[in-house]
């Protein structure tokens, strides 16, 4: 599984990266990125769809 | 006094003292019938009610202007301040782009983190003051204090300032909407007061967020002074009620269903999840847009310069969005509210409010995990703008 920030759509509201930490970063300006190339493992998988349904811009997107 | 409301689809009262109190049952109505309802009360306006409209709207910057927030009119001010905006709340793109950019650095997740010790501290020597009595009023002794210490403490103010702020807050947000004359003078004093703190950090620089705000330039040039007197206005008026009243939501939520209260208290972990529903189920803003040229919205005509409120709390409440809306679960894991706004607007401050609430209510369940309300009669709402809390007397045996 991989995650990705859409930046285009991204506000800054932060709930991926209050949720998953792990897998989502805050820049200087408070928008979101996703971590390294995106790579989620598999123990985190449940935190990456949490991320996903709960940012209210629907700017990250999951491949599986 | 105005009259009562008969058909809340073409004649609602944003504040009405029942619907201020309760606004769910019509909300819930509204959305099956007629999801976009519209009054000619205070200045005429229209209330989309559905979840998907609310944020088509607020996304939608073309159709939908800035240049006017406030639920109802106010009127143009004619003082010395009459240019004074309160950007970027208040800017419609490009002006708005820069604006913002100016602020969000302040207010990141990693940047709010400096302010949580304080805030803790705040929040602590609050309830040393009542703890002993067993009593307290929630939203007066508690809720109402937090923000407002937060927001002087970033300002470079001291907190002898905060029942002024407050008044000022209260004047231009939520009793000068029905009292043109009050809001007009509490402006005004806020932004002399503010403009001598601009005057002082000029002289002499602090760290602080209005030496911040001055030290910075855009396109090469210095912010000007009205610029960053009108942001610093800005968070004076959005940081306050707001999170005050969130915080006093969950505090009435708290006080009122026990079995969460336990939980929560013997649960800390779960703190998080069950404040985003505590934003979802009691959201406490409302924002307005001006129509900016003729337009249709979901089969209703729209003509420039018209009122569209935001209504974010009933969105919130959308079953279309949101299984089983009208109960409050707060352990509720999927939860897209938009209690902060969607868009290129999405409040600035979400991540201090976040952390402002996450730290009083911590700190108040660690000291106070058992507590009621005093009287329910006693508790009062205010709503229009901001809706949340004003009288909350609760008792800790």
């Amino acid at each position: 599984m991989k995650v990705r920030v859409d930046c285009d759509r991204c506000q800054g509201h932060s709930r991926c990266y209050s949720l998953a930490p792990e897998l989502f970063d805050s820049d200087e300006l408070g928008y979101s990125k996703e971590r390294g190339d995106g790579t989620v493992p598999p123990e985190l998988e449940a935190k990456a769809r949490l991320a996903e349904a709960n940012c209210p811009e629907r700017a990250i997107e999951i491949e599986e | 006094m105005s009259t009562p409301v008969k058909d809340w689809a073409t004649d609602y009262d944003i504040f009405d003292p029942g619907y201020v109190a309760n606004p769910f049952g019509v909300w819930d109505e509204l959305r099956q019938k007629c999801p976009v309802a519209h009054t000619d009360r205070w200045g005429g306006s229209w209330l989309p009610t559905r979840y998907e409209d609310v944020f088509a709207i607020a996304r939608d910057v073309e159709r939908f202007s800035s240049t006017e927030i406030t639920v109802a009119p106010t009127l143009d001010a004619d003082d010395e301040y009459a240019a004074v905006k309160s950007p970027p709340i208040s800017s419609d793109p490009p002006e708005h782009t820069w604006a913002r950019r100016l602020i969000l650095p302040l207010f990141s997740p990693k940047a709010v983190e400096r302010f949580e010790p304080t805030t803790r501290q705040f929040c602590r020597a609050l309830i040393d003051r009542f703890i002993n009595s067993g009593r307290a009023d929630a939203a007066v002794d508690y809720a109402q204090q937090i923000p407002v210490r937060v927001i002087a403490n970033m300002l470079g103010i001291d907190e002898t300032m905060s029942d002024t702020f407050t008044y000022w807050v209260r004047g231009v947000l939520e009793l000068g909407l029905t009292d043109p004359e009050l809001r007009r003078r509490c402006r005004l004093e806020a932004l002399q007061f503010l403009m001598q703190q601009v005057a002082a950090r000029k002289s002499e620089p602090k760290d602080d967020l209005i030496s911040y705000l001055l030290s910075q330039q855009v396109d090469g040039q210095p912010v000007s002074d009205a610029h960053v007197l009108g942001t610093c206005g800005l968070l004076l008026v959005a940081g306050i009620d707001t999170t005050w009243s969130s915080i006093g939501s969950a505090l009435w939520h708290l006080a009122t269903h026990p079995e969460d209260r336990r939980r929560l208290a013997a649960e800390p972990g779960l703190l998080r999840t069950a404040m985003e529903e505590f934003l979802r189920a009691y959201s406490p803003v409302t924002m307005a847009r001006i129509v900016s040229g003729d337009t249709e919205f979901q089969g209703t005509r729209m003509c420039a310069g018209e009122r569209v409120l935001m209504s974010f709390p009933s969105a919130n409440r959308d079953p279309a969005v949101f299984p089983d809306a009208d109960k409050v679960l707060i352990d509720r894991e999927q939860n897209r509210h938009i209690a902060f706004g969607v868009g290129i607007h999405r409040c600035a401050g979400s991540n201090l409010a976040r952390m402002e609430m996450r730290v009083a209510l911590e700190e108040w369940l660690a000291r106070i995990p058992e507590f009621r309300l005093e009287n329910a009669a006693a508790v009062t709402w205010a709503g229009g703008q901001v809706r949340g809390p004003r009288m909350l007397p609760v008792v800790f045996p």
